[in-house]
């Protein structure tokens, strides 16, 4: 068997927030009507959580939906339990139009947290997040420097961000700069 | 600095999150077309001052294409509308003749 590791394999950095490298995440990409009953209930069924609103994302744990456009959702959860969720969704929508795919192995997930997160956040990408503008429950798809990438932060105030794998380290080298001791603007948290 | 509402996902963000597309509205003359149309097609675009029309992409955001219509030499953006349309919609003509009474674009007014 192989030892499946996510890109970092859980590589972690404590600067003014802590950077972390969240490890293998099960993902599976849902494209269809977001409008229909059938893909929504295919959707919440695997996830275990709500449908989300426009823009928004629902987790608990490893497992949440994310949305992404008006027909794309991002389906989280645990990594072993991927295939058994696809499983579930091809017989739920039998006969739809609808598009289900394991991405797992091409994301890398990071997790930042402590007081600063939306500080970082806020070095790299072009999003405002004053806490006026940016809520908990937010998703987001944006750039981070140079590379697509999206975060949805949790009520605990720490950022979710899903970025591709083959630039994880890329990511994670964004994200330790941004956090680096010192480095502290303070704008958003006066 | 543009700063672009996608019609698609709502999301308003910067230019950089997004990447042009080039001129809005344009009729496609293929094969069977003559000469004329065919070079107006490839070729021919408009380059105002003011007003003007464009193809937008949320390549950083949700993927999807939209029109905008916005100032050249402001850089304001008049309205943002979704890309299944041949001509812009009248709310967007509206908030562009509140500001550019007078206004004219291609066979747009
Ligand atoms: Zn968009």
């Amino acid at each position: 068997m192989s030892d499946n590791v996510s890109a970092l394999d859980k590589a972690s950095y404590e600067g003014f927030v802590k950077v972390e490298e969240a490890g293998l995440r099960g993902m599976i990409t849902l494209r269809g009507d977001l409008g229909s009953v059938k893909i929504k209930n295919a959707a919440t069924g695997v996830a275990g959580v709500d449908m989300p609103e426009q823009g928004h994302a629902n987790s608990v744990e490893q497992s949440g939906l994310a949305w992404m456009s008006p027909d794309e959702l991002l389906v989280m959860l645990p990594y072993g339990d991927v295939n058994a969720a696809l499983a579930q969704i091809t017989k739920h929508l039998k006969g739809q139009h609808y598009l289900a795919v394991d991405v797992s192995d091409a994301r890398a997930v990071f997790r930042i947290s402590g007081a600063g997160a939306r500080e970082v956040i806020a070095k790299l990408c072009p999003v405002d997040m004053s806490q006026d503008a940016f809520k908990p429950g937010q998703f987001r798809r944006t750039r981070m420097a140079q590379v697509p990438a999206a975060f949805w932060m949790g009520e605990d105030e720490a950022v979710h961000i899903i970025s591709f794998r083959s630039v994880a380290e890329y990511v994670f080298n964004l994200l330790k700069n941004a956090a680096a001791p010192g480095s502290e603007v303070g704008y958003l948290n006066p | 600095m543009l700063i672009l509402t996608c019609p698609v996902c709502g999301v308003t963000g910067e230019e950089t999150e997004f990447h042009g597309g080039g001129e809005a509205h344009l009729k496609r003359f293929g094969p069977g077309s003559g000469d004329t149309e065919f070079h107006g097609y490839l070729f021919t675009r408009e380059n105002p001052k003011g007003v003007h029309f464009e193809r937008w992409r949320h390549n950083n955001g949700c993927g999807k294409w939209f029109h905008a219509a916005r100032c050249t030499m402001t850089l304001e953006i008049f309205g943002t509308y979704l890309a299944q349309t041949y001509e812009p919609p009248q709310h967007i003509k509206d908030a562009i003749t509140a500001k550019r009474p007078g206004w004219k674009w291609r066979e747009f007014s």
